[in-house]
């Protein structure tokens, strides 16, 4: 315990500079792998330079599809962000040893897909000059009324909260402290529905426009959660498994087994959501039918679509059909395979087959085509690089945190057994 | 010993300023942002809370801007409502010809941009014996009236329970008290959420910064209305508040050839809009979404 003497106001500031030092310090690898991320980052910034000196005729975006590739994954990012609670939930209400382990892995992943989503709203307002508009007290926050308010609370509320429950457990190991439950336990489950709540409100911003049949459905809130568990899950057990090649860091395999079945069973309620959505709008046929006839079959010579539909389906069946055969359990290879064809399938699934169909056809019935723009293309790449950035280097100090590499001069290393048993 | 960290600090204090001289180059398209953007405009505060002084000093900052911008003198007011007055508006579908004139009057009158031909107003051409949009279409290029159609302009509902600018998040669009739905575009920060609100189709997107040539610059503006928008904001139908607050038409009526529009303040029992609303069996178009428009449609029979 002897760093434990050091008072905060000395401690934290010279434990922010060991961050910003470990966070900067790796193999070749690391160097490689960050300087294509800023390489991507950088061509994203600046189209989005161009596309807010220039407007935004660079992007595909119309008057009749005015949301597009950035919405799309906006949407998916928030997803994202929600799925790693799926590590939270196994680990502290289950107690499950392994996934305790781990589970900052799925806070961070959290943290860094938050920040993606933030930066998606960002790239696609037209006056982003103006966020101050949005600051209550200084600008019109336009609460309780605007659903999109409600986002920008619980995503930034979310944030917050990773922020404090990984910050804090980081910066306790590095003081070789305990973790003094009261500081993190309340909002670990805070966080749990926390988690819930800011895929919900994405999407309750679509499902409460009564002009846009596609979206205006009470199964839309059940549904971003259902492939969230997919997406969330798929992502982290990828990243454990990259974790385990290159860091020192023991993953343990129980937690890679219980990630699995958890994307299993919601892989077959997304499914099984989506069979029901089908049935309904092609059984009941009419104008609530339209966006989805667009969407997997064509219309009137229109079939933009459909392609990305058929390759998200077959892509979602196959996986599924692979996670759930019992003699490929064992096979590393074939099931990584299925994880990110899963993973393509809800990208295709959340974007070009939710935000653009919800525009096509418009509220007039014209049918106007959207396909992203370079520009956009650019622009999104770069928002996905800055996101895997804040991912890598979260994890690079996390995980240093844990193994107790990343530790005060004098403090005790031998933490990690103990602080398993409080939790 | 000491060397080699010494060295490695340096590697990457060298990094970090190589990184942040890309940063500055990939970001520095912004410097064109003066443009488009002002210090002015940055500071302003909203609509509603800028006092009579603020406003003069807004609106005539405004007048420059424009005169920098589009070499045009031009005056720019803020019109507001008279009490006891609510705007209805009522379209003759019995009457329309579909020639659309209505949507190129509103393409001058409200300074829009010229190279994509922007209007408040899409004619659907509809056909005889349904009210099926799906069966509609608004890219016809033929003589009209062509046989078995007929045609239906729709713009801005000014619905009495938008859904538009319950969206917005920052309160840049609401409905003033004589029932017209408008936006501060200078406070509208282009997130277009309130564009994939409206079941009508009415609202529209800066996606570049206006083109008029300074000839065909309608002089005559409004904050709220007419004048000539900011790249990256929303604006929409205003009913030409510019116009009708001052008693004259709108000016999508004034360019009708057949009549079919009518408009005027429903509190007044003698107006025009009034009989139509009194003794025309009139609809709206999807009433089922409660948005209750004050934008009614008749046929003549």
């Amino acid at each position: 315990m002897a760093h434990s003497g050091v008072p905060h106001h000395l401690s934290y500031p010279r434990f922010l500079l060991k961050v910003l030092d470990r966070a900067t310090d790796g193999t070749w690898r690391f160097y490689a792998w960050m300087f294509v991320l800023t390489a991507i980052a950088l061509v994203g910034a600046n189209t989005w330079a161009w596309q807010v000196a220039r407007g935004m005729a660079v992007t595909a975006m119309s008057d009749h599809v005015s949301w597009g590739l950035y919405i799309a994954n906006f949407t998916f990012a928030v997803g994202l962000a929600a799925g790693g609670v799926m590590m939270v939930i196994p680990a502290y209400l289950y107690h499950d040893e392994d996934m305790h382990d781990v589970v900052i892995i799925g806070e961070l992943l959290s943290v860094a897909a938050i920040v993606m989503a933030l930066g998606f709203v960002v790239v696609d307002l037209g006056r982003p000059d103006r966020f101050w508009h949005m600051i209550p007290g200084l600008g019109k926050f336009h609460w309780p009324v605007s659903m999109l308010t409600w986002d920008v609370i619980v995503l930034n509320g979310y944030l917050a909260i990773n922020l404090h429950v990984c910050g804090y457990l980081v910066y306790t190991r590095y003081r070789g402290e305990r973790p003094d439950p009261r500081w993190y336990l309340p909002f670990v489950f805070l966080s749990i529905i926390w988690a819930i709540s800011i895929h919900t409100v994405t999407a309750f911003l679509y499902s409460g426009l009564g002009g846009r049949p596609f979206w205006n459905s009470a199964l839309l809130a059940p549904r971003f959660l259902a492939s969230a568990f997919v997406t969330g899950p798929a992502f982290i057990i990828l990243s454990l498994q990259l974790v385990r090649r290159f860091t020192a860091f023991k993953v343990p395999e129980g937690a890679i087994r219980r990630l699995l079945d958890i994307l299993r069973v919601a892989a077959l309620v997304n499914l099984f959501m989506l069979a029901a959505e089908l049935f309904t709008h092609f059984y009941t046929g009419g104008h609530h039918a339209a966006a989805v006839r667009y969407l997997w079959l064509g219309m009137h010579g229109h079939h933009e679509l459909v392609p990305w539909m058929w390759t998200s389906i077959t892509l979602n069946l196959g996986a599924v059909a692979v996670l759930l055969t019992p003699s490929l359990r064992e096979r590393r290879v074939v099931i990584n395979t299925a994880l990110v064809a899963i993973f393509a399938a809800v990208w295709i699934e959340k974007g070009m087959g939710l935000i653009v169909p919800g525009f096509v056809p418009s509220t007039l019935h014209e049918l106007v085509p959207y396909a992203p723009s370079i520009a956009e293309w650019k622009v999104t790449a770069g928002v996905w690089a800055l996101g895997l950035m804040v991912f890598t280097v979260a994890l690079k100090v996390g995980l240093q945190a844990m193994t107790g590499e990343l530790r005060a001069p004098g403090a005790q290393a031998d933490l990690a057994v103990e602080e398993k048993e409080v939790a | 010993m000491d060397e080699k960290p010494t060295r490695r600090v340096a590697l990457k204090v060298l990094g970090a300023t190589l990184g942040a001289a890309a940063f500055e180059r990939a970001l520095s398209p912004l410097r064109e942002l003066s443009e488009i953007t002002s210090v002015g405009d940055f500071m302003q505060k909203h609509y509603r809370e800028l006092s009579r002084d603020e406003m003069n000093a807004v609106l005539r900052r405004l007048e420059d801007e424009t005169q920098q911008r589009y070499g045009r003198e031009v005056t720019i007011r803020d019109v507001r409502p008279t009490e006891g007055v609510q705007f209805a508006y009522a379209l003759n579908l019995s009457v329309c010809i579909g020639c659309r004139r209505c949507a190129d009057a509103c393409h001058v009158e409200n300074n829009h941009d010229r190279p994509t031909h922007q209007s408040y107003i899409r004619v659907l051409e509809m056909t005889s014996g349904s009210m099926d949009m799906e069966q509609g279409n608004t890219g016809y290029d033929h003589t009209v009236p062509a046989e078995g159609k007929f045609y239906m302009p729709v713009q801005c509902q000014q619905c009495e329970n938008p859904p538009c600018t319950k969206v917005c998040p920052v309160e840049a669009t609401w409905q003033e008290p004589d029932g017209i739905v408008v936006v501060d575009y200078n406070w509208c920060i282009g997130c277009r959420y309130c564009e994939a609100a409206c079941p009508y189709h009415a609202r529209r997107f800066n996606w570049h910064k206006p083109e008029i040539p300074a000839a065909e610059i309608n002089p005559d503006q409004s904050y709220l209305s007419n004048r000539i928008r900011p790249q990256g904001v929303v604006e929409k139908c205003t009913f030409c508040l510019h116009r009708t607050r001052e008693g004259r038409l709108p000016a999508c009526l004034e360019a009708c050839p057949t009549g079919a529009r009518v408009f005027g303040n429903v509190l007044d029992p003698n107006s025009d809009i009034r009989w139509v609303l009194e003794n025309k069996r009139v609809f709206v178009l999807k009433e089922e979404l409660g948005t209750r428009p004050r934008f009614f449609y008749f046929f003549d029979v």
